[in-house]
Formats: structure tokens, C-alpha cells, sequence
């Protein structure tokens, strides 16, 4: 590892023993631990010991805003959605993560957790991937950093996300299919970590959502929390407040949302909306709505909310949009829920394709089917005409296309 | 009365212990192989309560448990099918498993049957050292179960001094890094290791798991360890013979 100099504040800022971040042991509330087999400790306690520090360091800071800045295209533009806010009768902001650098929020943390590996003297990468974003992101800065990348996708999801899994390949990574379980995001996150077993020396694990064993929550929380950082300003400018009523975001894992409210989680007046995926209905067996399905328990070295049978089995999540295709919800988000401190709402297939299309129509602006989620609320959430919402635009809908093609005959 | 792993620990040779997958191959193999396993000379079983997320096994052990849960298994059903066995097998018994299923049993009411059935041990690969020590060791030993704890050839000699202090049978030693069923056979680097574990004069004996699957690695692994495992060979045993193959199978190590 480089020497750093602690000279500022981790990126996020400094660790609160409040109820919304992590304790020193990796808890939120009762969510969050570290609950893996000791093949993976010495990686994760590295990690644990070092976040931190890496991430108060000047230099790396410095690095990071240069690549987000240059590279990624950031800041993100707030943008008024005047249209979308005139139908709704309520003052609709649109944060746009889809303009980042590869179509999505996943780049934040990608940029982050590279530049980590790389001071941790890490010479390889895997990563997990359901629709690919994830792969896409850690597959570009593995190409800018030429570092060698190997992702693990469900065999099924290869075969629906053909497009990314042709960019991860000309992107210089490799694709292996997880042929496990139900060939999932799950199960390629079990690749994944199984990888990471088996190569415990060399390799830094890029988990793409805010999930996993303690530190990853809150490192990919912090890495991601430049959304929030960047709309207070926005706001700010915009209209002369820093904070917003709402702040709306979807969740699957969690991760863009988890930067969305990360510097709202202690303004009381901003209320926190998280937005699930119901997929065919939440009583109808086929459905990702965690908060409403799960209950407490260990999934991929973390405790939290996730759909499992009453003899503990994880079971097989459901929605039209692989993002949101996650049988648990991050640790945070699970005592954001149970605290009260977010309303988490589901939306269902058909609510959030209905939603993508009105996006599309009002402002021109094609989202990705996850995000389209967090704009189904407005159908039946109603809002003071004066109340400023800002909702997450975590991704752009080109990934979607096919099934936006199918689902509307277009 | 004493704990069975303790006493067979102090028996005068090395042990071979097997894990099965429960369920697998049919749903009510379980006793039969267990007897089976006690008649032919293995010393220790552990009993794998199957799971759909196994995160440390390799390939032949998630699939056996992918299989297991498909023709039924479960908790109680497996506690069912072992709440007799002790009329007919007095060897040790650790049921091997992951966290969550034990978490969504309760712990204590998980504890508790363990003890009325005559399990020993346990071995909960995602339930880590200070969690355990934290919120459940207390009920661990009232019901008088020996928690089993993993090291790595990654393991700091600090961490593995922290685990002998926090156990009271054996220490299973994973040969290699590595999820199970991986690699066969055992290099230079194993050698070293287990060395390197003998030297450090442990309180608790080691047992080896992980790349035994026939006589020659079970005595390499044995040589400065008590004992060792084997697990992924034996499952593809159990594929490829059924259960009838369990005879030839152990001759074979032993």
C-alpha cells in the first residue's frame, strides 16, 4: 500500500455513530456485520482497516474528483423536469445519473473502488453483474487502469443482456457465466465471492451495490454519496435551499440510493422515499419488493431484509428490471425501513413500463427500466404543488430497449 | 458426560472424518448413510444441512445441495430423520452448515434440539468468530455443543491464536485458499503450512478439510494433523455408487 496522508475527511465524510451510518463494527442498527467464512477475513479485514484512511487521503481525493470530473462527466445535472411537474402539480427535480460516462450511477463506485485497489496493490478485479451495468462500469475502469477483470454473470442473464455482455468483452474483460442456482444476480455474486476464496491474495472484489460484508456498504455508500453531495449545491442554486422535501429513489441492492439520501439522512425535513420493484404483484409470488417480503437474515456476508423461506433459503427474486432483481436490500436500507425513517413504496411491472413511457413522452428522456420505478409514484403519491422532489434518474433506458420494445410492441 | 468429539479426540490415532450433503443423493439417505459411514471405521461425520446460497463449497457440494433441497430437505424434516440415531450410532455427529437456516430456526431452539438428538458440534463456516463469542456461545455450551472454527493458510498467527482460545475440540484447518472440491492434492505450499500450524503448539488438535479425497492426501494432511476431512470425493462417491459405494470408499482411505 502507498503511504497516504491523512490530511481530510474520508469521502462522505466523518463517520457518525448516529442510527443511519455504520458502527465501527458494521452495523446499522441491528443490519450490516460481516458474517463470512474465514477464507474471506484477511481481504475483508484489509479493507476494513484501510477504507477509511484511503479515502481521507488528499492525493486519492484528488484523483477521484479529476476522473469524475474528466472522465464521468460529473457533476450531474439537476435538472427542473417542467412538464413531469406540471401534469404531477408538484416541483419534480430529475437527478441525472444517466449522463454519467457508461449510461449509469455504477461508474461512481467503480472509479472509487479502482483507485482503492489499486493503493491496496491489488492486479486483479472480479465483479458481480445482473443486467450488466455493474459490468460495464467495473470493465471501463479496468481497461483505463489496465487492470485485468473477470465478471460473473448468471448464465441467464448473458443470454437477455447480449449488448453488455458484447461491451464488458470489448471492454477487455472476461465473462464468465455463473452456472449455479438460478443463474442470477445471486448467484453470480456466489461466483464471485467464490472467486475471491480462491484468489485471496491478488484480488479486490468491486461489489457493484451497497451490500455485502462490512466495509462494502459503506464504502460503496461513500463513493456514491457524491449524488447527494452534489444536489444540495444544485439545489442551492436552483432554489436558494439546500434541501429538498423528498428525495425519491429506486432500490434493489440499494446503491444509488444510498448516495441519493446519504446527506439528507439527518435533515429531518427531507422526507426519504424508497421505491421496490413489485414485479408481478407483491402477493403474486413473482416480485423483488424486499421490505414488504423479507425478513431478517444472512445473505451474501450480511445481515439484513431478504425473501427466504421459513427454513432460511434464499429465494428467487422477480422483476421486469434486472437491477432490481435482488433477493436482499442493503444493510442501510433495511434500518432506514425499520426505523420509519424512508417510506418505501412498490411499483409494479406494468406501473413502472407505464412510467418509462411518460418520461419518455413529457422530457425526452428515455430511463432505464429501474429508474422508471422511482417515477411510478407520482400516480398515486400526490405532493403539495410548492414541495421540491428530487428523484434519482439512476440510469438511461438504451440497455432497455428490447424490453421496452416487447413490453409495448413498438 | 463428556462431549464424543472430545473423547474420540483423545483416542490414539488419526481420524477420518466425512462430510455428506442431507438429502442427497435420495431424501432419506440420511441414516443410512450415517450407519453405513459408522460400520466401515470413519471415526467422525459431518452432516451438511444443505443451503441455496453455499458460498464457500465448489461445484460438487452445491450441487449435491441444490439436489438435497429439490427432493425435500429441510431443517425439520432433518432433525426428524435423526431423532433416533443415537439408539444405533455412538460415533460423533457436527452438523455443518450455513448461518442463516440456523438463524431462521433460532439459534437456541436449533441449540436445543441438537442436544435432544445427541449432536456434538457444529460447524457454521458464516458465523463469525466474534459474533459467535458476542451473542451465541453461551447457548452453544449450555446445550453442550463444540463450535468448530475454519483457518486458511491466510490466517495471521495472531487470529489463529484468537480462534485455538475460542475453541474447545479441534480447529479445521482449510488446507488451501480455496472453496471445496477445488484442488487435488497437496504442494509445497501445504506442506509449509501445516508446519507452520504444527510449530505454533496449539491448545486445540487440527483436523485438514479442503483437497483430501484419497489415501495418499489423507496421509499427507494426517501427518502433523489429528485428522482430516473429506467431503467433495465422497459426495461424487455417493453420485456415482449410491450408497452402496460407502464400504468400498473408506477401505479404500483407511
Amino acid at each position: 500500500m502507498n503511504t497516504t496522508t491523512k490530511t481530510q475527511l474520508p469521502l462522505g465524510g466523518k463517520p457518525q455513530k448516529g442510527l443511519y451510518e455504520v458502527t465501527k463494527k458494521g452495523y446499522y442498527g441491528e443490519f450490516g456485520g460481516a458474517y463470512i467464512p474465514e477464507m474471506l477475513y484477511p481481504n475483508v479485514e484489509e479493507l476494513r482497516q484501510n477504507y477509511l484512511e484511503i479515502m481521507a487521503d488528499s492525493s486519492f481525493k484528488k484523483e477521484f474528483d479529476q476522473l469524475l470530473k474528466d472522465y464521468v462527466g460529473r457533476p450531474s445535472p439537476l435538472y427542473f423536469a417542467e412538464r413531469l411537474s406540471q401534469k404531477y402539480n408538484t416541483k419534480i427535480y430529475l437527478k441525472r445519473e444517466d449522463l454519467n460516462h457508461t449510461g449509469a450511477h455504477k461508474v461512481n463506485n467503480t472509479i472509487g473502488q479502482i483507485l482503492m485497489a489499486k493503493r491496496l496493490g491489488k492486479t486483479r478485479i472480479i465483479a458481480e453483474t445482473g443486467a450488466g451495468q455493474h459490468g460495464v462500469a467495473t470493465a471501463t475502469v479496468c481497461a483505463l487502469m489496465g487492470i485485468q477483470c473477470v465478471v460473473y454473470m448468471g448464465e441467464i442473464d448473458i443470454a437477455r443482456q447480449a449488448p453488455n455482455v458484447a461491451r464488458m468483452k470489448m471492454l477487455g474483460a472476461e465473462v464468465r457465466p455463473a452456472l449455479s442456482g438460478s443463474r442470477t444476480l445471486k448467484d453470480a455474486t456466489n461466483e464471485a465471492i467464490r472467486d475471491w476464496i480462491n484468489n485471496p491474495v491478488d484480488t479486490h472484489y468491486i461489489i457493484g451495490s451497497a451490500i455485502g460484508p462490512h466495509p462494502y456498504p459503506d464504502l460503496v455508500t461513500r463513493f456514491q454519496s457524491i449524488i447527494s453531495e452534489e444536489i444540495k449545491w444544485q439545489l442551492q442554486e436552483k432554489e436558494g435551499r439546500k434541501n429538498p422535501d423528498f428525495v425519491v429513489a429506486c432500490v434493489g441492492g440499494g446503491s444509488n440510493a444510498a448516495g441519493s439520501y446519504y446527506h439528507f439522512l439527518h435533515e429531518k425535513e427531507v422526507g426519504i422515499i424508497a421505491v421496490e420493484a413489485a414485479g408481478k404483484g407483491i402477493d403474486s409470488g413473482e416480485s423483488a419488493a424486499t421490505s414488504a417480503l423479507g425478513k431478517v437474515g444472512i445473505i451474501h456476508g450480511c445481515k439484513t431484509l431478504l425473501m427466504q423461506t421459513d427454513d432460511g433459503q434464499i429465494t428467487e427474486p422477480y422483476s421486469i428490471s434486472a437491477g432490481l432483481d435482488y433477493p436482499g436490500v442493503g444493510p442501510m436500507h433495511a434500518q432506514l425501513y425499520q426505523s420509519g425513517r424512508a417510506e418505501f413504496i412498490s411499483i409494479t411491472d406494468e406501473e413502472a413500463m407505464q412510467a418509462g413511457m411518460l418520461l419518455s413522452k413529457l422530457e425526452g428522456i428515455i430511463p432505464a427500466i429501474e429508474s422508471s420505478h422511482a417515477f411510478a409514484i407520482f400516480e398515486s403519491h400526490k405532493f403539495n404543488p410548492d414541495d421540491v422532489v428530487v428523484v434519482t434518474l439512476s440510469g438511461r433506458g438504451d440497455k432497455d430497449l428490447q424490453t421496452y420494445i416487447d413490453y409495448f410492441k413498438l | 458426560m463428556e462431549n464424543k468429539i472430545v473423547s474420540k479426540l483423545q483416542e490414539d490415532k488419526k481420524l477420518l472424518s466425512i462430510y455428506f450433503t442431507a438429502g442427497y443423493p435420495a431424501l432419506n439417505d440420511t441414516v443410512k448413510i450415517i450407519r453405513e459411514l459408522e460400520k466401515n471405521g470413519v471415526d467422525m461425520i459431518e452432516i451438511g444441512l444443505p443451503f441455496s446460497d453455499p458460498l464457500a463449497d465448489g461445484p460438487t457440494i452445491q450441487a449435491s445441495s441444490t439436489k438435497a433441497l429439490k427432493n425435500g430437505m429441510g431443517t425439520e424434516l432433518l432433525f426428524d430423520q435423526l431423532k433416533d440415531i443415537r439408539k444405533t450410532v455412538s460415533i460423533p455427529l457436527i452438523i455443518m452448515g450455513y448461518f442463516n437456516p440456523v438463524l431462521q430456526y433460532g439459534v437456541e431452539a436449533f441449540c436445543k434440539k441438537c442436544e435432544e438428538i445427541g449432536i456434538d458440534g457444529l460447524i457454521l463456516p458464516d458465523l463469525p468468530l466474534d459474533v459467535y463469542q458476542d451473542q451465541y456461545e453461551t447457548i452453544f455450551k449450555k446445550y453442550g455443543l463444540i463450535n468448530i472454527f475454519l483457518i486458511t493458510p491466510q490466517t495471521s498467527d495472531a487470529r489463529i491464536r484468537q480462534i485455538d482460545a475460542a475453541s474447545d475440540g479441534f480447529i479445521y484447518m482449510v488446507s488451501s485458499a480455496s472453496v471445496t472440491g477445488a484442488k487435488q492434492g497437496f504442494g509445497n505450499e501445504q506442506t509449509e503450512y501445516f508446519e507452520r500450524i504444527a510449530s505454533l503448539k496449539l491448545s486445540n488438535p487440527q483436523i485438514v478439510g479442503f483437497g483430501i479425497s484419497n489415501a495418499d492426501t489423507f496421509k499427507q494432511a494426517t501427518k502433523s494433523a489429528k485428522g482430516a476431512i473429506i467431503g467433495s470425493a465422497f459426495i461424487k462417491c455417493l453420485t456415482e455408487n449410491g450408497t452402496d459405494g460407502i464400504g468400498d470408499f473408506v477401505k479404500d482411505i483407511l
